[in-house]
């Protein structure tokens, strides 16, 4: 076939191909693909460092410890999994704002089955992920099938759900879980063998696959990154799990929850990345219509969504009752917004389509250390939540001044 | 799926005996407005048509006629020379009739493999018949084949589509629906709202698309466009069909006048009238 030199011959799918050094235009390119990709993270990072830094500074070093950071982590495994929930609705371009009474609802249902029908842990567990999945069924089919918005869909799911946990808690306020392994789940922490072993297993699969996919591509013929690059980044992620783990155990080791929460975050990033689900999940948020007509069934992804999403609240719930030893008939005020809150600080865009689960973890952080700093000062409820919706504005608003400032990104 | 990217028409001359997708006699009414009047219409492998017309002339209706989002009163539709009902979009599809509307449907989120591949992702078996995982490696080197064949220039294919000009973002729309191996591919307004060196770029790539021995058409109201790259012109006047050029044998004033109605003397050869 005849090829088109008449003009403009850069032919940029073939600059692409050529020699990095050769174009002019590589380095520009990968300093915007870097700020599209690891760099979109910038702005919580920062955000995040100089918290530590402030509350290192003023709680005269105990902020960063291995007890604080141990006790850190475990307070912030609740919001962090309820965010994963969040973010996976955001992402489609909707919201949830039924999954804080959905956790404490499939809590309740797991306590009562667990303490008046003496039912085992693991059924306990099942018959609470169970109801998570079909109230999320219930939210998806109004959502999907019968097109009510889901702002409105989940508020009024959220009050009903809380009914239906006065409903199942009877006349107690709260409910004491009696199930030894129930209760262990949260504050468990893991021997140094799997402490050590899991996330380096991980991180080894991990590192075997990037390399597998970059000879995949050599042989394809495209473009890579410099294998020192690679070997870089691999050495860095080897490094940060090295630090994390180790820090860990100079206190009492990996904590169980903290463990799951991660692996939970892993596995949709996975999910959200590596497989055609994923892809139609960002595609109906980019453009529910274009997803529509690429052959996407956009009501059975909807409804997939919110199942998942409530079926995580109820692990959200299992981990909040383990970690209290209770349910209580109060759904915590602060927990849903506070999910929500760690997705749009860690880049999860509102309006769909945009952000990645890492984000849950970050924003999480960036939550968790100024309520963790904040009690280290002894400061007043008052003062903690003026200072946290501060920081959300200003996280919110350095991401949308990136965005705007970086149109690459688009909307 | 088969690896050839594209279909491989060996004889890319117009074969002008029977026409790659053909329609008959159609008629179209919404409630009691007549829309289209026993139009025909045809569009050979290797073959540009432009379809032009003022607003309301009904171009709309017949290429929606043609991609399946409406089903016709009466008239017969061959494919081929055979003849085939069209009653959806997916029908459409299926018989490898593809339409790049105005809105283009692209995810701006997503980047260029992607969206070329949305819907029909590469994928490879993580744990075989439970897990399978995208293959990048094997939509990415195709992409790059898919836009070296058209010609398509973009910076990367790894960028989102947010942040592609108009024209390329059109070429990417055009470029998804060849994957899909079509036979005829229709075009809605494809250089509306481009710049000059834009609408070059799609122009170009109508070309590529005709050298690939596919049948196009084009609706279009910019004339010069429809000069630049058609082979033949319909006009719609009214819901009917008023009048066929030959490109090569006509002016724009004469196609101008048979858009508005005006008279115009020296008619030209009706390629309808020697079917």
């Amino acid at each position: 076939m005849k090829t088109n030199t008449r003009e403009d011959d850069r032919s940029a799918v073939n600059a692409e191909m050529s020699d990095p050094k050769s174009n002019p235009t590589r380095s520009s390119f990968n300093l915007r693909s870097l700020m599209r990709g690891d760099l979109g993270f910038i702005p919580v990072i920062v955000t995040l460092a100089l918290i530590t830094l402030y509350f290192q500074l003023t709680t005269g070093g105990v902020f960063l410890q291995a007890r604080n950071l141990t006790n850190l982590t475990q307070q912030i495994v609740v919001i962090s999994i309820l965010s994963t929930a969040a973010v996976l609705v955001l992402l489609l371009g909707e919201i949830d704002l039924s999954l804080a009474a959905v956790a404490q609802a499939c809590a309740a249902v797991m306590a009562t089955v667990s303490v008046y029908q003496n039912w085992g842990a693991v059924p306990s567990i099942l018959a609470a992920l169970v109801v998570g999945a079909l109230i999320g069924l219930v939210n998806g089919f109004f959502i999907a099938i019968l097109r009510v918005p889901s702002f409105i869909v989940t508020l009024a799911g959220s009050i009903g759900y809380a009914g239906f946990l006065l409903l199942v808690l009877g006349r107690q306020t709260t409910l004491i879980v009696r199930d030894p392994a129930i209760r262990a789940l949260a504050p468990t922490y893991l021997s140094p063998i799997i402490g050590w072993g899991l996330p380096i297993v991980v991180a080894a699969l991990y590192a075997i696959g990037v390399w597998y996919e970059r000879q995949r591509r050599v042989k394809a013929g495209l473009p890579v990154k410099r294998s020192t690059t690679l070997i870089a980044q691999i050495a860095g992620i080897f490094a940060g799990i090295f630090l994390i783990v180790f820090l860990f155990q100079t206190y009492q080791g990996v904590p169980q929850a903290v463990m799951i929460s991660l692996g939970i975050v892993l596995a949709f990033w996975l999910i959200l990345r590596k497989t055609p689900f994923g892809r139609h999940l960002y595609a109906v948020g980019g453009n529910e219509e274009a997803a529509r007509r690429a052959g996407i069934n956009v009501i059975a992804m909807k409804m997939a969504v919110f199942t998942l999403a409530s079926t995580l609240a109820a692990v959200a719930g299992i981990m909040l009752t383990s970690r209290s030893t209770a349910v209580a008939t109060q759904i915590s005020a602060t927990l849903l917004l506070n999910a929500i809150a760690a997705a749009v600080i860690g880049g999860v865009s509102l309006f769909g389509g945009r952000g990645s689960v890492w984000a849950v973890i970050l924003g999480a952080l960036v939550i968790g250390s100024l309520d963790n700093g904040l009690d280290l000062l002894n400061q007043d409820q008052s003062i903690k939540n003026i200072v946290q919706g501060a920081v959300l504005v200003l996280a919110v608003t350095a991401d949308a001044l990136v965005r705007r400032a970086n149109p690459v990104r688009g909307k | 799926m088969n690896n050839s990217v594209l279909p491989t028409q060996s004889d890319t001359s117009v074969d002008r005996s029977i026409p790659r997708l053909q329609l008959r006699k159609i008629n179209k009414s919404f409630g009691g407005v007549q829309a289209l009047k026993n139009v025909d219409f045809e569009v050979y492998a290797g073959e540009v048509v432009g379809l032009v017309g003022d607003n309301g002339a009904g171009k709309s209706t017949l290429v929606k006629t043609m991609s399946g989002a409406y089903v016709p009163d009466s008239g017969e539709i061959l494919i081929d020379g055979s003849p085939v009902t069209i009653s959806s979009p997916q029908d459409a599809t299926r018989l490898g009739i593809e339409t790049v509307y105005q809105d283009l449907a692209l995810c701006d989120n997503l980047d260029v493999v992607a969206n070329l591949w949305l819907g029909r992702e590469a994928y490879r078996w993580v744990i075989p018949g439970v897990l399978k995982a995208l293959d990048e490696t094997e939509m990415e080197r195709r992409t790059i084949e898919v836009l070296r064949t058209l010609d398509v220039k973009i910076p990367s294919v790894r960028r989102p589509v947010a942040a592609l000009s108009g024209g390329q973002r059109q070429c990417i729309a055009v470029a998804k629906t060849i994957l899909r191996q079509p036979k005829v591919v229709l075009l809605d307004e494809p250089t509306a709202a481009l710049g000059v060196a834009q609408t070059r770029q799609v122009l170009n790539l109508i070309m590529r698309l005709k050298q690939q021995g596919l049948a196009v058409v084009v609706i279009s109201h910019n004339l010069h466009d429809v000069f630049e790259v058609c082979d033949r012109t319909i006009v719609m006047r009214l819901g009917q069909r008023s009048a066929t050029f030959d490109i090569k044998n006509s002016t724009s004033e004469q196609v101008v006048a048979a858009i508005t109605g005006a008279e115009y003397r020296d008619a030209p050869v009706s390629s309808s009238e020697m079917i």
